[in-house]
């Protein structure tokens, strides 16, 4: 039995292992920078979440005692990990889009990020 | 009851509080479930003027339906993205922004609504218009931009509309 549950923590652990480094080796392949933004919030999920179900499943199966202090990672990488891509996301609207090259914002005419006065003197880090 | 309300003004975040410490604890004690209850009670009392209004949830089984669905979304659209990674040609992927017409109009169901979309692999939620009314969204991989609309207003907010509003 001992030899099944191994075989189950294993097997979460290297899914966990496959799409952490596919969200790695998205950020190489990836060229623009909103489509690179896409690949650490796939590492945070299921790469992430993998090895926490492990854990749980190596605490109860083969400890013996209940353990769910994991489930507040996973709490704490849902309420972080979409303001920080929101932030991100924001920065590139606001420093390499224009409005003309965004979808039409509807009745409110523009995004938020493009509602603000642009900053005009600050040096450009774009060619890079 | 008003003075109910004044000493706990969000009876919500009090049971969140202190289950979150309890979690953290790791050992269900009663010395740690009468300390996350002083939390619980202390930190709503000293936020409150930050925070003077109070969300609703109008449909509980529907709560646990929508986190159902999005765990499953998640897992279905990592497998989707990771062979959009792995297999598919830079050149042949399409990326696109989506605007997505919100009918959602409170700040908790849309700040839940855009987190759905970026923990859901391949799209990410970028910015609000000028007014909150449209949700701008990046998608990795959207031949046809239409459809992911439709989908994420089907999948998500029409589940968040009956829990919110």
């Amino acid at each position: 039995m001992t030899f099944l549950f191994e075989l189950l923590i294993a097997f979460f652990l290297i899914v966990s292992g496959i799409f952490g480094f596919v969200g790695s080796f998205g950020m190489i392949k990836l060229k623009d920078p909103m489509s690179r933004l896409h690949a650490p919030t796939k590492a945070t999920t299921l790469g992430v979440g993998g090895v926490l179900l492990a854990s749980i499943c190596h605490s109860v199966l083969l400890e013996g005692k209940l353990s769910l202090h994991e489930l507040l990672i996973t709490l704490f990488l849902f309420l972080t990990a979409p303001i920080t891509a929101l932030f991100i996301a924001k920065w590139h609207i606001h420093r390499h889009e224009q409005p003309q090259d965004l979808p039409d914002a509807g009745e409110d005419e523009i995004w938020a990020t493009h509602a603000v006065e642009q900053v005009e003197d600050v040096p450009d880090h774009s060619a890079n | 009851m008003k003075l109910l309300h004044r000493i706990f003004p969000h009876p919500h975040l009090t049971i969140l509080l202190t289950l979150v410490w309890i979690l953290l604890a790791n050992a269900p004690s009663l010395n740690s479930l009468v300390f996350g209850l002083l939390l619980g009670i202390i930190i709503p009392f000293v936020t409150q003027p930050y925070w003077p209004d109070r969300p609703i949830l109008r449909n509980w089984p529907m709560v646990v339906e929508y986190m159902l669905v999005v765990l499953w979304d998640i897992v279905m659209a990592n497998i989707a993205v990771a062979r959009i990674i792995l297999f598919k040609r830079d050149a042949d992927r399409q990326p696109n922004w989506v605007c997505i017409p919100l009918e959602l109009r409170t700040p908790e169901a849309i700040t839940v609504l855009a987190g759905t979309i970026t923990m859901t692999p391949g799209t990410v939620s970028c910015d609000l218009s000028a007014q909150g009314h449209n949700l701008l969204v990046h998608c990795l991989d959207a031949p046809n931009p239409d459809q992911v609309r439709d989908q994420i207003k089907s999948r998500y907010e029409r589940r968040l509309k009956e829990i919110f509003e």
